[in-house]
């Protein structure tokens, strides 16, 4: 974990190992040879960190004026899955970090995202472990407290979930829908999939063409938010703007519903929906 | 972060790209200065954040320094509407002097970031003078794109084929892949989320110039831009936004009447859309932050509270990390100190859910629990339709 020291790095440090995560290394230059809660050892460099412990998952707590720097590091180091929690990196530094990391073959989450959590199993990321249950949907969205909110209609109705990714709110991003829905696709615990989407870009669109032309075995039911924001305007994630009257929630709904997929107009329909269709 | 066409023109300039001669004016009589000093045929341009400026009466053409003067006093102070303004208009507070130019032929040029490539992308059009959008959705063949590696920057072959493609004489068309390139070069170093140059023209005389400059920075990137800071207008921003923004509240007013403060921006979206399917209209868009705290809560609710339109509160809470008893107990507190006379629905929803509303309820405080997002969205658009 990269940042372990700070503020937001050492709270939510507690709350993964809490939940059974097995953080084997944090990372904060000058701090190596230190020890986080008595257990984790600190180290100066992810690649440290790695060739002590054989981390092969790094949670990235770090400022945004150096968190697109750490994604890097972390690439380098040679962990094959990164989960950017920072929010506020600038576009043009994340572009970067993402041509560097994908000539390196490693996955990233976000940035500027919840993380990733299998329920029973482990928690990646700043998401409440208790609303989860372990199941057999599977939850992806490019939102946190929304995704929480799905979450938890779902457990109400006895409906657990075999993992849930947040895939950020920024508009340069490591991992899209469609990245999720292939795993989703592939994991036999996975039976059925919601998709949250929200306004700005085409993400959606993209993947509602990925659905349809690929046949997608699973059932898919998803909820776009924004319908009432005013374009132009961005709702507070980065990425979420109607810009140039292209990234509307209606035309993203058309484009799911074309493909088959289950739209839901209501937030709070989302959990009944699902119980709906697996019956 | 938006600025005027002035302030973009001067980053043009500073960084060789060519724009017309000219000078901000903020009275009447620094308007005619600037054109007697231009000592040509001029064009006052009103500045305000707002496309669609000369279709709305905002730029005109004068022969001299005496008919700029009166032009720019007839100008200034007015509201001016646009398709981007709403119907109350902008109210002119600057304006941008400058030479008139001879026109031969105007070109579109535009950078901006491509979300699914993970890349700038530079657009160049004939279609000059028009909106990119209206060209895109009926003429797409028109707009000629170069996507840019990151790693390796404009290549001098995609600046020149993006300016071949817009089919000028040998002499223009160097020029144009030359002002590619410096347009290039700005939108990377001041970390631009969009560098419009709309029309490029070409004169009679074969000079490539910015007619129009639009420039938009990354609010993220802003941080190591501390001189771009200075050519924010508050003058163009809602009041309560600046007032939000001074509390790290992300807020965006909009016309409605019920009031919302959720957590996070995702549930926040969900939360306004529920409204509107329950019959209401969301008076904004609030997002308190994963923690809702005392002090933020205290502080949403003096702006919401600013707001007159807003006839009731809704106040969406998914208390995750945090726990909905120390939620309630803030909103409590904070309702002491802001008076707050129309009706609070609250939902809380996670952690401690039970313990905060009956917290709620025992305040004294005239709150309206709710259980679910469907419930709290119904019962404050029915508190607002009993009144």
């Amino acid at each position: 974990m990269q940042g372990i020291t700070g503020k937001e790095g050492s709270f939510h440090a507690e709350q993964c190992l809490e939940y059974g995560t097995n953080i084997v290394a944090g990372v904060t230059p000058f701090k190596g040879g230190q020890k986080f809660m008595e257990r984790v050892p600190i180290f100066d460099t992810v690649k440290e960190a790695v060739e002590a412990t054989g981390a092969d998952c790094s949670l990235i707590f770090v400022p945004p004026a150096f968190a697109a720097d750490s994604v890097m590091e972390a690439a380098d180091a040679g962990v094959k899955l990164i989960v950017c929690i920072s929010e506020g990196i600038p576009t043009l530094d994340m572009i970067k970090a993402k041509l560097y990391i994908d000539k390196r073959n490693v996955r990233m989450i976000g940035p500027n995202c919840p993380g990733v959590i299998s329920p029973g199993k482990a928690k990646v990321g700043i998401m409440p472990g208790f609303i989860h249950k372990e199941g057999k949907v599977g939850v992806v969205s490019r939102s946190g407290t929304l995704t929480y909110e799905a979450v938890a209609q779902l457990t109400d109705r006895g409906l657990g979930q075999s993992t849930c990714v947040g895939i950020g709110g920024d508009p340069i991003i490591g991992t899209n829908f469609i990245d999720v829905l292939k795993i989703f696709r592939d994991d036999p615990q996975t039976e059925a999939v919601v998709m949250i989407g929200e306004i700005g870009g085409t993400a959606e669109e993209t993947a509602a063409a990925y659905v349809k032309d690929s046949k997608y075995p699973k059932p898919v039911v998803s909820f776009i938010a924004g319908r009432t924001a005013p374009p132009g305007r961005r709702m507070g994630h980065a990425g979420a703007i109607i810009a140039g009257g292209k990234g509307t929630a209606a035309e993203k709904m058309v484009a799911l519903r074309e493909a088959g997929i289950t739209v839901v107009e209501s937030p709070a329909e989302i959990g009944e929906t699902v119980k709906n269709i697996l019956g | 972060m938006k600025i005027h066409e002035y302030q973009a023109k001067e980053i043009l300039k500073e960084n060789g790209v060519p724009v017309p001669k000219g000078g901000v004016a903020f009275s009447p009589e620094e308007a005619r200065a600037i054109a007697k000093e231009l000592g040509s045929t001029v064009v006052v341009k009103a500045q305000i954040h707002a496309g669609g400026r000369g279709k709305g009466g905002g730029v005109k053409l004068a022969k001299n320094d005496e008919e700029a003067y009166e032009l720019a006093k007839k100008i200034f102070g007015m509201m001016l509407v646009t398709h981007q303004t709403g119907p109350e208009g902008k109210e002119v507070k600057r304006l941008l002097v400058e030479q008139g130019m001879n026109i031969k032929k105007e070109l579109y040029l535009g950078i901006v970031i491509d979300r699914a490539n993970g890349c700038p992308v530079i657009m160049a059009s004939e279609a000059g003078g028009m909106e990119i959008e209206e060209v895109a959705a009926k003429t797409p063949e028109k707009i000629l794109k170069a996507f840019i590696d990151p790693a390796v920057g404009l290549a001098a072959f995609q600046a020149m084929q993006l300016a071949l493609g817009l089919k000028q004489d040998k002499e223009v068309t160097r020029k144009i892949a030359d002002f590619i390139t410096k347009l290039y070069n700005v939108f990377i170093k001041y970390d631009c989320s969009l560098a419009e140059i709309n029309p490029l023209l070409i004169t009679g005389d074969g000079e490539v110039l910015a007619l129009d400059a639009k420039i938009n920075f990354d609010d993220n990137a802003l941080f190591r831009h501390k001189p771009l800071m200075e050519l924010r207008d508050y003058d163009e921003e809602e009041q309560l936004e600046i007032e939000a923004s001074k509390h790290d509240l992300n807020y965006i007013k909009l016309d409605g009447t019920i009031g919302c403060m959720v957590n996070g921006a995702g549930l926040a979206m969900a939360t306004m859309d529920i409204i509107k399917l329950a019959g209401g209209e969301p008076a904004n868009f609030l997002d308190v932050g994963g923690g809702a705290s005392e002090e933020r809560v205290a502080a949403a609710f003096e702006i919401l509270m600013a707001d007159k339109n807003v006839k009731a509160v809704l106040i969406n809470i998914f208390g995750g990390i945090v726990r909905c008893d120390r939620v309630a107990r803030g909103i409590i507190s904070a309702l002491e100190k802001v008076k707050v006379a129309i009706p609070v629905v609250v939902r809380l929803a996670g952690t401690n859910a039970g313990e905060a509303g009956a917290l709620l309820e025992n305040s004294g405080m005239n709150f309206v629990v709710a259980e679910s997002l469907k419930d709290a969205a119904e019962k404050v658009v029915k508190q607002i339709s009993n009144r």
